[in-house]
């Protein structure tokens, strides 16, 4: 059977590259950087280079700038807690848009429980958040603005150089978040006016077990890890060495062929989504439709009248790694908070399904996907209550209403007794 | 495949991927329709009722793998058993029967009871003369 990974938004197969530059760093450079010798000095330069490479990757001024973390989630908490912790004094209003990552607004409930407000930036239905709100949202006790660059549910590409100039005018340090777009769109820090940005190299073929946290000097930021003084005393604890060469290594090759990466992504997420919609009825794309305004990498899609939990199990089976935002894939039975804020209908959310594309992906591996979700659609429609409803005129279809008939949403609540969630 | 790995156990996984009594009756005797406001879930449930027996059962779900397998191994399990047996049934026999479901699923068994139960509902509602007893077996479902 055909194996074709579309989860590249979780996890990427290591560069052999930078698994052979990792390698020593297990059994023979074993050293900790914190040591004064030559095995300590040995991996305090590697880990110089690599905070190099890592600069590079976001035109960063100097590698100073870089700190490592272990991973995507610790560079977010530190980049909002760090800040709010630093400028207590100043005010303790944070702004973000309404679809960040679960590691972003989890830092801010946190800090909301502590006496801390955050106002919430409503994005449309693409998933571009409201310029006007955001600036309209600063007040004088605003410590900090966070924005993604690129959203990690539906990859739709954020106005952060919009946004960046609103946080200069308005003196408030913006934080990126990198983590979706890191190895596939350009970043420049300074274009942004970014005084925090954050990405994960296992996104762009780099090791697990490694984050990064770039912070322009001129950001105030505490430890939210107390122990050592790595990291310029920013990030307690003995550096993951082997990760860190890796990563510095995925950084260095991404820079050089992100333009090849991101065109090859291009044209496939382009011929996937042309053959679901050409194949399929009554599906939707969620976000931006494939062009300037949203990641080569990513598509995000609803088939009605089905749910993604069984769409996922069925492309598994097949061979196909997606991921999907339904509520039943969810431990808290939530649909994804991103799909509400965009206010997709909730059966539509129930059928969603995530497919994150990668370097090593062919077209004929859309071909196949194409051809194979042809019949999970089949096979769960047939299985479908709301399928045969709406065969029979019950319900009416949300993507292309037919002007009769119950909404799906209507009618789940009239079965359910209440409305779902 | 020994590395294959699944989501759910293989009789959870064979019940999603070879339903059992997937469809709709004709001429149902009674048919339960009913969502889960927690997730979304919708579950329908046809039966075929002759002499106070469930003779045949259907099962139609829009949810997820174990609501899937939930609503048809319910099917399998109510068929041939009396009304008065059918209303007492509970989620856990679906969930022993399918040799246990991760907790976050546990309410997808739930549905495919209340599923039934509709069904059941439905039916007695179409034959008046029945109430009075299902009425008294009510109680021992809970």
């Amino acid at each position: 059977m055909r194996q074709v990974y579309l989860d590249h938004q979780s996890a990427t197969p290591l560069l052999p590259e930078a698994f052979e530059a990792m390698r020593p760093y297990f059994t023979e450079y074993y050293g900790n950087a914190s040591s004064l010798h030559q095995h300590g000095l040995r991996v305090r330069d590697a880990l110089k280079k690599a905070r190099q490479q890592m600069a590079a990757l976001i035109h960063a001024e100097s590698e100073d700038e870089i700190f490592f973390t272990s991973d995507g989630t610790e560079s977010a908490n530190l980049a909002i807690k760090g800040v709010a912790y630093a400028n207590e004094r100043k005010g303790k209003h944070l702004v973000i848009s309404a679809t960040e990552h679960p590691s972003v607004v989890n830092s801010v409930e946190f800090l909301e429980k502590q006496g801390w407000t955050c106002t919430r930036v409503p994005v449309d239905r693409e998933g571009r958040v409201d310029l006007k709100g955001l600036e309209a949202a600063i007040t004088p006790q605003t410590v900090l603005v966070a924005l993604h660059h690129v959203n990690h549910d539906i990859g739709t590409i954020q106005p952060v150089v919009e946004a960046g100039k609103i946080c200069a005018k308005a003196g408030v340090p913006l934080y990126v978040d990198c983590e979706a777009s890191a190895g596939w769109l350009p970043i420049d820090v300074r274009e942004f006016g970014a005084a925090l940005v954050s990405f994960s190299p296992h996104r762009f073929y780099g090791p697990k077990g490694v984050g990064v946290l770039y912070r322009n000097k001129r950001a105030r930021i505490v430890s939210i890890l107390h122990g050592g003084v790595q990291e310029g005393g920013r990030r307690a604890g003995t550096e993951n060495i082997p990760a860190i060469v890796g990563a510095g290594v995925a950084a260095e090759v991404a820079a050089r062929e992100l333009p090849q990466w991101r065109a090859h992504t291009a044209v496939l997420q382009k011929r996937l989504w042309d053959g679901l919609s050409r194949d399929i009825p009554f599906i939707k794309l969620n976000g931006p439709i494939p062009g300037p305004d949203r990641v080569s990498t990513n598509i995000n899609i609803s088939t009605e009248f089905i749910e993604g939990e069984g769409q996922l199990l069925l492309c598994d089976l097949n061979g196909i790694a997606v991921a999907s935002g339904s509520s039943c894939v969810s431990k808290s039975l939530k649909i994804s908070h991103v799909l509400s804020a965009i206010g997709l209908d909730h059966a539509l959310a129930q059928g969603n399904l995530i497919l994150t594309l990668g370097k090593d992906n062919t077209e004929a591996d859309m071909d196949y996907v194409v051809e194979t979700f042809v019949r999970i659609v089949d096979k769960l429609r047939g299985m479908s209550p709301m399928w045969e409803e709406f065969e029979r005129g019950v319900i009416d279809s949300v993507i292309a209403p037919r002007g009769f008939g119950k909404s799906f949403s209507e009618h789940a609540a009239a079965v359910s007794g209440k409305a779902a969630h | 495949m020994s590395d294959t790995y699944t989501l759910y156990n293989p009789t959870v996984m064979d019940h999603f991927m070879n339903p059992r009594n997937m469809g709709d009756l004709r001429d149902a005797d009674g048919v339960g329709e009913v969502g889960a406001a927690a997730c979304g879930d919708i579950m329908k449930i046809s039966l075929k009722i002759r002499d106070g027996k469930i003779e045949d059962a259907r099962f139609k779900t829009f949810g997820c793998g174990s609501a899937i397998a939930s609503s048809s191994m319910a099917t399998e399990l109510i068929k041939g058993r009396t009304i008065e047996e059918a209303m007492t049934f509970s989620n856990q026999e679906v969930v022993n029967a399918l040799g246990g479901l991760p907790p976050v699923k546990i309410h997808c068994s739930v549905l495919a009871e209340e599923a039934l139960k509709a069904a059941l509902e439905d039916y007695v509602k179409r034959h008046p003369e029945l109430a009075e007893r299902a009425a008294a077996a009510e109680p021992v479902s809970a």
